[in-house]
């Protein structure tokens, strides 16, 4: 059992080392595998970029993240009050086409998607509020 | 991330170190832009490199695309969590992988 700490930051790209570092360092203290904190890492970074390029068409945008790992199981929420989105409704890339063919929109969620154990997503008081969850070994 | 780059005739090399992602993809893609002119061969030595993200498989795929028409592209060197993130994208059908 552990307490979930929390970070709020500005929905910015150049945060994005801040916010990894944030919740990696949860992960390290709870002695989380590299090749797992690697696959968190790069799903927070696919859904906080997400955040910070079209939550806040106007700018100027937050967002908070919460980390926590009970029971071996890491827990990350990001939280932003910019328009409500729900990544699980965009549908899958089709990851069989040839390179020409190919499109690279919507290849970051579903990632998330495969590697993380679980996405929930909903949209509570004005608010976007998605967890991801994995457990660490 | 570094970028270190061999030219050896229509031979190309590009070795990176660190992280592919949001924050240094564009810095991949500047530098690819000019440095595959005349290139027939580009490869890209993964050894350093790790961590990537969907920002970096676009400038990837993008790379693939142009190498298609002028030659050929080989990765070389990636490691397991980089082929991780490169089975479950699909990418390694449409990548040549070494």
């Amino acid at each position: 059992m552990s307490v979930e700490k929390v970070l709020k930051v500005a929905a910015d790209t150049e945060k994005l080392y801040e916010v990894q570092g944030f919740v990696d360092a949860e992960l390290e203290a709870h002695d989380c595998p590299m090749k797992t904190q690697m696959l968190i890492d790069v799903s927070l970074e696919e859904l906080f970029v997400n955040i910070a390029h079209y939550a806040y068409p106007e700018g100027n945008g937050w967002a908070e993240i919460r980390v926590g790992v009970t029971d071996g199981v890491a827990s990350i929420t990001l939280i932003d009050g910019g328009i409500p989105y729900d990544p699980l409704k965009k549908p899958d890339p089709d990851i069989t086409l040839a390179a020409e063919d190919r499109q690279i929109g919507g290849l970051g969620i579903y990632m998330v998607k495969k590697k993380m154990d679980e996405m929930t997503y909903e949209h509570r008081d004005g608010k976007n509020v998605l967890t991801i969850r994995k457990k660490l070994c | 991330m570094t970028i270190n780059q061999t030219r050896d005739g229509g031979k190309l090399t590009v070795a990176l170190e660190g992280r592919l992602d949001t924050t240094t993809a564009p810095q991949l893609e500047g530098e690819l832009r000019t440095a595959v002119d005349g290139v027939t061969e580009l490869e890209f030595d993964f050894t350093k490199l790790e961590y990537i993200s969907s920002a970096g498989l676009r400038v990837l795929l993008a790379a693939q695309k142009v190498m298609n028409k002028q030659g050929g592209m080989v990765i070389r060197n990636a490691n397991s969590d980089l082929m991780d993130i490169f089975e479950v994208t699909g990418f390694v059908d449409i990548l040549h992988i070494e």
